[in-house]
This record gives structure tokens, C-alpha cells and sequence, in this order.
């Protein structure tokens, strides 16, 4: 923008600054209150007794530790089901065409407007004891609703659709003529899936693990159905924070929330470092194009 | 060059889940062999694998479940389902949970549309930082929101020290039940008006400046009817998010049957007293909110990337 520009819309009048400043202050306002004030008040309250208080709040309550162990057991294995399903539906629905293919992508974001409190009942109904599953689920020992395997279920569900939604469009925008180039040349499946596609893919992917990571991590309606929430057994970190708080012990809540939000802002700045990656691929991706289109 | 790469704002709205119409439209512009599994056998391989695997995890995981839980509403029988689904206290809580998520969702566009115009269009410090900030309630866990809402609200909190004494009580209040949903709704919001915003075309409003129109004019002729669909869309994302969201309202309502009862905490209270049958009534007249809002997304997302489409030729 040079000074001298004549332009009504690049013109500066007094007011339109004003307008400008008043703007940047409400948004700043808006975020600020809404995000800034409460993560903020988040590590207040947990440090409010000292490094040493919170560090006791966390380590020195038996069911406490126990739900952060189990936290960091079911998110990953709720991820890797992600991972697994997520190239492998990426690569369906962005390499072939075929009927029921629009229906099938509908499903894929079934589980993001479902209610995490209904997708938890459905899982009830099914593996709970009185459930479809229950009998059969009782005669071979195996627990799965006020357990693990729920807990695993419950937050794969609502983990479901962001690792297949991360690839779907890198697939789209790199197309397949390089992955058609190495099968003519005679690369099977899995050489042309991890020599071509995954190096392609490989940012999105970790995009989609951060994400999905997140969401298992925060989830907390549909495990708290299905886990029925026993504290030292299936209590996992956010159940851990409600039943501190129920039972008013505010500053031990607090701590463990802080661990949480901890790893929230560990996320947001992973996420952040390979978007940037990401932008990077893409323009280099735009530029190669612009080059072929050019010739 | 770019024009038939829909994915390309996807990155920006990464946990924006509804965006079926992104990878649906991509359908037509896909760069693989037409119709291939008819005639014949496609080139690429692992048709046959990725179908298997993807049929079994979804079938597993959402269609049967959900096949399960409206089966097991349907065996109630008419008379039965509407006894279960539609006592007082039920529809105290849809009316509840419809109510506080509408206002949220109104509240959570129009605080969107100032966030999203800020980000795309006004450069000043720190404008990174504000746009990170954004994506926090993405990846804070629901509970910790609500949890350090209700106690910032309250008597000896931060915010409630001022607000309290005026008489706003945004602690254990249908207030608070809107705030927490305002947070967790505002990043779908920006995150969908904001690529609009930035991809408007400016030499649009310059004309009609230029044309004698007056600020507010061009705002409401030329800007807003191209974010409409955008604004259109967030809101029914905020809505969709807000009608299912539990883990942070149960904090900060305070759960009060017929007052700050919403629909997912009046569900859980029935499973806990092993009421299946209300539990699962009210659970499918939920599951029909959503799947009908999904519905509802899905089109307006269609037409917004088919206004982008159509913008960029």
C-alpha cells in the first residue's frame, strides 16, 4: 500500500482507523476472555499452592496417578485405530470411485455430530450387561463396558473421522500419477503405499495423529458412560477432574486439569509446526504445477 | 490454477468435522480412472484391502451401535417411546439444551464474524498470536473448560468478583450453560468464516466505494451476502457441536431438572439409575437433532464450495 494511492478503500480517514482499532480491540476482547482468561486461570489455580502443592495434588493421590497412566494407555491405542482406518478409508475414498461411495463419506463425520453422552449408550447397549453382546460377553470373561476395551471403544468413536479428514484432501491435491507410475513399474501394494504415498502424506498424517491425540486425551462424555467412572480403575484424567471437583477438592481438580491443558498447549504447538510444513509442501506442490502447466 | 483443489482450506479447519461436501465435491475433479470397477480392474491396488478394513471399522463402530441403540428405542413401541421420550422433565431438557444452544450458536457466529474479520483483514501485533488462540478450545479437554469456567465465575472468582455483584451469576446458571457452549463452538466459526473473508473479492467493495456507496452499504450489499453461506454454515457447526456437548456443561449448569437440565446430563441421570428405556428414548430424539443438523451442514457446505468454486473462475 503506497501513501499517495487515491483509493477510497485505502484511504485512511481518521474514523476508519478508530473503526480499525476498535475492531482489533473487540476481537481481541472476544478471544481474550473467552481462551486467554480461563487457560490462564487454569495454571493460576493449579499453582496456587506452590510447585510443591501441585506436584503433591498429582503424585501422591494413588487414583490419581492411576488415571493419567490410563490415559496415556488408551489414547494411543485409540490412535493407532485411527492411524490404520484413517490412510486405509483415505486411500479408498480418494483413489476409487464406487457406488456408495457419498454415503460412505457421510458416515465418516457421523461420529463428530453425534453426542459423545449417545455414542457412550450405544456402546452400553451393545457390550453393557444387559446389552446385545452381555451374555455372550459374560460367558467368555470378557469386561468390556466399566473397563479397557470401553474405554478404547468410546474414544476411538469420537476420534473417528480427523485422521481420514487430515489425508483425504492431500490424496485429492497430490493425485496418483506417481503412485500409477510405480505400479507400471512394477511395485506392489505396500512398496507403492510406503515408497510414494506415505512420504506424500507423511505431515497430514501427523497432523491427524496430533489431533486425534487431543481429542482422546480431552475426551470425556462418552468415556464417562461407559466407564462408570470407578476411581483407581476406569477413571481416566478428565473423569479424574470431575470426581475431585465433586468431592470439592478444588486445588487437586485444578492440578490435573493444568496437566491436561499442559498437553493441550503441547498439541496446539506441534499442530502449529507442521502446518507450517504443510503450507511449505503445498506451495511447493502449487509451483511444480504452475511449471508443468507452463510447458 | 488452483481452482479444482478443494481440500485447500481444509489445513485452516482441521477439526471442523462436518466438511463432508469438501471431500464429496472433490468426487467429479478426482484424478483417478473413471468408473474403473465396472469394466475393469482398477490399476491401483488395495481396493480390496482399504474396503475391508474401512467397512469393518465403520460398521462396527457407528452403524451398528447407532442401528442398536434406534432398534432398541423401536422395540418400546409407539406408545411406549413417546412415555419414555416425553415426559416433563424430558422436555424441559430438549427445550434446555435447544434454547441455550441456539443463543450460543448466534453468539458464537457474531463473535466469529468480529474474530474472522480481525484475522483475515486487519493487520496489527500479536495478530499470530490471536489466531493460535483461537484453536485452544480444539484441543482443551471439555472438562478443564468446564471446570475453570464455573470457577471463574462464581462469587471469589476472577470474573465473578466484578460480575456477581452486578447480578450476573455466570456460575450454575442458564448463562453459564450458553458461555461454555459460546467456547467450545467459537473456533468452528472462525475457522469457517475466516478463508471466506480472506478470499473475497476486493475489488468488489473498491467499486462500489468508488460508486458512491457508503461503508455500511457496501457491508450489507456486496460483503455480506458472499459470507452469508459462511456464516450460515458456522452457525449450524457451533449448533451441532453445542447440542452434544456434555463434558463441560455438567461443571458449570449446576443440572437442575426443568431449569439447567440440558439433554445429554438428563441421559446420563437415567443410566445411572438404570433406566435404559428413558435413557435410550431421549438418547434417539437427540441422535435425530444431529443427524438431521449433519443433513443440513452437508448442503450448506455444498453450496459454499460451490461459491468457491464459482468465485475463483
Amino acid at each position: 500500500m503506497n501513501a499517495g494511492n487515491r483509493s477510497p478503500v485505502n484511504a485512511s480517514t481518521p474514523a476508519d482507523i478508530a473503526a480499525r482499532r476498535l475492531l482489533v480491540a473487540a476481537a481481541v476482547g472476544i478471544v481474550g476472555l473467552l481462551i486467554v482468561v480461563p487457560l490462564a486461570s487454569v495454571f493460576q489455580a493449579a499453582l496456587a499452592a506452590g510447585l510443591s502443592g501441585w506436584w503433591a495434588a498429582l503424585a501422591h493421590d494413588p487414583d490419581t496417578r492411576h488415571a493419567i497412566w490410563l490415559s496415556l494407555t488408551v489414547a494411543p491405542v485409540a490412535v493407532a485405530v485411527n492411524v490404520v482406518f484413517g490412510v486405509a478409508a483415505a486411500w479408498l475414498v480418494a483413489r476409487f470411485r464406487f457406488p456408495g461411495r457419498n454415503l460412505l463419506v457421510s458416515l465418516f463425520d457421523v461420529p463428530f455430530s453425534v453426542s459423545p453422552v449417545v455414542a457412550g449408550l450405544a456402546l452400553v447397549l451393545i457390550f453393557g450387561r444387559q446389552g446385545l453382546l452381555g451374555p455372550t460377553l459374560a460367558w467368555l470373561d470378557w469386561k468390556v463396558i466399566f473397563a479397557w476395551p470401553g474405554l478404547v471403544l468410546a474414544t476411538t468413536f469420537v476420534t473417528l473421522p480427523l485422521v481420514v479428514r487430515e489425508l483425504v484432501p492431500v490424496l485429492e491435491a497430490t493425485g496418483s500419477d506417481e503412485e500409477l507410475a510405480a505400479v507400471t513399474l512394477g511395485a506392489n501394494g505396500w512398496q507403492v503405499f510406503t515408497r510414494v504415498t506415505l512420504p506424500n502424506i507423511r505431515w497430514a498424517l501427523l497432523h491427524g495423529i496430533v489431533l486425534a491425540n487431543a481429542r482422546a486425551l480431552g475426551e470425556f462424555g462418552a468415556v464417562y458412560v461407559v466407564s462408570g467412572h470407578i476411581a483407581g480403575a476406569t477413571d481416566t484424567m478428565p473423569l479424574r477432574v470431575e470426581k475431585l471437583f465433586q468431592e470439592y477438592r478444588t486445588p487437586a481438580s485444578m492440578a490435573v486439569a493444568s496437566v491436561l491443558a499442559g498437553l493441550a498447549l503441547v498439541s496446539l504447538v506441534a499442530k502449529f509446526v507442521i502446518e507450517r510444513r504443510l503450507d511449505a509442501e503445498q506451495r511447493e506442490l502449487e509451483a511444480a504445477r504452475a511449471v508443468g502447466e507452463a510447458t | 490454477m488452483s481452482s479444482s483443489r478443494p481440500g485447500m482450506n481444509d489445513r485452516h479447519t482441521p477439526m471442523i468435522a462436518f466438511a463432508t461436501a469438501s471431500i464429496a465435491s472433490a468426487a467429479p475433479s478426482g484424478t483417478t480412472v473413471r468408473r474403473p470397477a465396472r469394466r475393469r480392474r482398477p490399476v491401483l491396488p488395495g481396493f480390496g484391502t482399504t474396503a475391508a478394513i474401512t467397512s469393518l471399522v465403520i460398521g462396527f463402530l457407528v452403524v451398528v451401535p447407532l442401528a442398536v441403540l434406534v432398534a432398541r428405542a423401536a422395540s418400546l413401541g409407539a406408545a411406549g417411546f413417546i412415555a419414555a421420550a416425553w415426559t416433563d422433565r424430558a422436555r424441559a431438557a430438549y427445550g434446555v439444551s435447544l434454547g441455550a444452544s441456539l443463543l450460543a450458536a448466534a453468539a458464537s457466529t457474531l463473535l466469529g464474524l468480529v474474530v474472522a474479520w480481525v484475522l483475515a483483514r486487519v493487520p496489527f501485533p500479536g495478530r499470530r498470536l490471536l489466531d493460535a488462540f483461537v484453536d485452544v478450545p480444539l484441543a482443551l479437554p471439555t472438562a478443564v473448560a468446564g471446570l475453570v469456567y464455573s470457577s471463574l465465575y462464581v462469587k471469589q472468582g476472577w470474573l465473578g468478583a466484578w460480575l456477581v455483584p452486578l447480578g450476573v451469576h455466570g456460575a450454575y446458571s442458564y448463562l453459564g450453560i450458553v458461555l461454555v457452549l459460546v467456547f467450545v463452538s467459537l473456533p468452528f466459526t472462525v475457522r469457517v468464516v475466516q478463508p471466506v473473508i480472506e478470499s473475497l473479492d476486493r475489488d468488489a467493495e473498491e467499486a462500489a466505494l468508488i460508486l458512491g456507496a457508503s461503508r455500511s452499504q457496501t457491508f450489507w450489499r456486496v460483503i455480506a451476502p458472499a459470507i452469508a453461506p459462511a456464516l450460515a454454515t458456522g452457525f449450524a457447526m457451533a449448533l451441532a457441536r453445542a447440542l452434544g456437548e456434555y463434558g463441560s456443561v455438567v461443571f458449570i449448569s449446576g443440572n437442575m431438572p426443568f431449569k439447567t437440565e440440558i439433554a445429554p446430563v438428563l441421559i446420563v441421570a437415567r443410566l445411572e439409575e438404570f433406566a435404559y428405556a428413558e435413557a435410550t428414548a431421549i438418547a434417539v430424539v437427540l441422535l435425530a437433532m444431529s443427524l438431521s443438523l449433519l443433513v443440513v451442514i452437508n448442503v450448506l457446505q455444498h453450496k459454499l464450495s460451490r461459491n468457491a468454486v464459482g468465485a475463483e473462475k
